[in-house]
């Protein structure tokens, strides 16, 4: 399958990636090769194959339900660009 | 031309872990803004989540209570979208393996027969933090305590058929999470959300219709309202040769409208994927066999039990089973001096009414289960009258050690001396001889009042068989 540049234009606002409209085309056409990679791979036999969502054999570890997490608010807030009475600020998103 | 309503909701509930799904902070409510949001939380480069097990646990428990199956490796994914109060800009959330798969619900109705609602899937993930729009100039304020609460989504069926069937289903499965104990249910917190899948199809069509999606509807009445207000609309829009548009609809309660909310709609591909920091969740027998025998007797099966064993009216036994507590309080009332009903009666009318009364919950209630089993047996053994119980209920709640020391404090023990009952009524009968011929010429009714005059008289402390029995003697005789 082909990516259109329009696209590769939706999935860059998804992204939230900018990508000005010159690039759009030749984008399209790198995204494509990709997908025609996976395509040939999809073209592989794996009847019988169980679906891995990750490599290895690793499983999830637990930890036990305790509180070991103490209140360092200051020093998180001290690095956002703006805090003010305990919150973060950001530009205002409401409609 | 005649609709079908159909309806399938989505239920959050945030499980009551101490702590996050994948963080050790806290997830206690009210706490100052970010004071309960670490690095984890906040999506700080460099960190790794790692499970919370109780989570766990209690999303399986959920999968027993409702004869679910258990996904026995579960995968968990990223949900990708941008908005300030998810700060690595995706949620982790379950989509292709969620731990509990399909499983069954029976609904009590409210016109007393029973509907099987279908499970789709619950599945976990973490909460977002919350957005604040109105407290600054000109920015929005993030408070990300709330963010990696550990949440189970129960997805249903598109099973129900009006939003009372929607509703009982939602109070269903709101009693159902309290009971098994992995939920507060607390919706004014935001403990327990509901989002509803509304459309509308002609009679007879097996197709659906287009649907929306209600949500910010945090009690069952709104529920209720906001279901019907959206059936109305599309009912309106269909029939006025419109069609519907999938989009996600806000309740106003304030309006009692549901509104569209056109600023996320482009957010609704999320583009899922396996999240690379989480290997599969694994759960084997062993795990579930040990949950399995922590599941306490679930709400139907105990109602059942009130029904059949303790001889309960229906009734009594679904208001009786509906909360663990009230069940847990009624069973420790009991006692083999007098039938359970005669306690089921006294919870359901008494308590019931007072605890409305005082507009509290019954861990509020003052009285231990123990006090009223002591109040119950002088009730059934005839110390005491209903009307007196009243009395000795009321010094309970006001802190009286037992029904024993009140009934001997005030002298609250009923007259049961059948020589000092006649000698009242003869008083009263003495004192009214107009009514003693009015009634012995017909007016029945006047029976009351000479009851009512010689309870006065003995201060509600006669016998209430006795002195009936007394009375129509003297009167007929």
């Amino acid at each position: 399958m082909a990516l259109t540049p329009e696209e590769v234009r939706s999935i860059a606002h998804l992204a939230r990636v900018g990508v000005d409209d010159a690039t759009l085309t030749e984008l399209a056409t790198d995204l494509t090769t990709v997908l025609e990679l996976v395509e040939q791979m999809n073209s592989v036999d794996t009847t019988g194959v169980e679906p891995m969502a990750h490599p290895g054999a690793a499983q999830l570890r637990l930890r036990a339900d305790k509180v070991s997490e103490e209140n360092q608010r200051e020093s998180l807030q001290a690095p956002a660009p703006s805090a003010e009475a305990g919150y973060f600020l950001v530009p205002r998103v409401i409609e | 031309m005649s609709w079908e309503v159909v309806i399938g909701l989505e239920i959050h509930a945030q499980l009551a872990t101490k702590s996050k799904i994948f963080s050790g902070a806290s997830t206690a409510f009210g706490a100052e803004p970010n004071t309960q949001a670490c690095a984890v939380d906040l999506g700080l480069p460099g960190v790794l989540p790692v499970m919370n097990a109780q989570a766990v646990e209690m999303a399986v428990k959920f999968a027993l209570a409702t004869d679910a199956q258990i996904g026995r490796t579960s995968v968990f994914a990223r949900k990708n979208y941008f908005y300030p109060d998810l700060p690595k800009g995706y949620q982790i959330s379950q989509m292709a393996l969620p731990i509990v798969g399909e499983g069954s619900v029976t609904v009590a109705q409210t016109d007393g027969t029973e509907k099987e609602v279908g499970l789709t899937r619950a599945h976990l993930e973490e909460d977002a933090g919350k957005s604040v729009h109105d407290q600054f100039n000109d920015a929005t304020g993030v408070d990300l305590n709330r963010a990696g609460t550990p949440l189970l989504e129960i997805v249903s069926e598109p099973d129900m058929r009006s939003s009372a069937e929607a509703v009982a289903y939602a109070r269903h499965i709101h009693s159902l999470v309290r009971y098994i104990d992995i939920c507060d249910g607390n919706m004014q917190e935001g403990s327990f959300r509901c989002d509803a899948n509304v459309s509308i199809r002609e009679k007879g069509d097996t197709e659906l219709g287009t649907r929306t999606e209600i949500k910010n509807v945090n009690s069952f009445r709104f529920l209720e309202r906001a279901i019907e207000f959206e059936i109305e609309r599309q009912i309106d829009v269909l029939e006025s040769g419109g069609t519907v548009v999938q989009e996600t609809r806000l309740y106003d309660a304030d309006k009692d409208e549901t509104r569209s909310m056109r600023s996320k709609e482009e957010a609704n591909d999320y583009r899922y994927f396996p999240d690379p920091d989480l290997p599969p969740l694994v759960v084997d027998v062993t795990f579930i066999e040990s949950i399995r025998a922590t599941l306490p007797e679930l709400p139907h099966v105990r109602k059942a039990r009130f029904i059949e064993d303790l001889g309960l009216p229906t009734d009594d036994a679904v208001a009786l089973t509906a909360d663990k507590r009230v069940a847990d309080f009624f069973e420790a009332t009991l006692d083999d001096s007098f039938k359970p009903r005669k306690a089921a009666n006294w919870m359901t009318g008494e308590l019931f009414a007072r605890m409305n009364k005082e507009e509290v919950s019954l861990s509020e209630v003052p009285v231990s289960a123990e006090q009223v089993k002591g109040m119950l047996i002088r009730m059934e053994d005839g110390t005491i009258s209903a009307k007196i119980a009243k009395q000795v209920f009321d010094e309970l709640w006001a802190g009286a050690e037992s029904a024993d020391a009140v009934i001997e404090a005030k002298g609250l023990k009923q007259i049961s001396d059948s020589g000092a009952i006649e000698t009242m009524i003869d008083e009263v009968l003495a004192a009214n001889p107009g009514q003693v011929e009015e009634y012995r010429g017909g007016k029945d009714k006047l029976m009351s009042f000479f009851v009512g005059q010689v309870m006065r008289a003995s201060k509600g402390k006669a016998n209430p068989a006795q002195l009936n029995d007394i009375l129509k003697k003297k009167l007929d005789g």
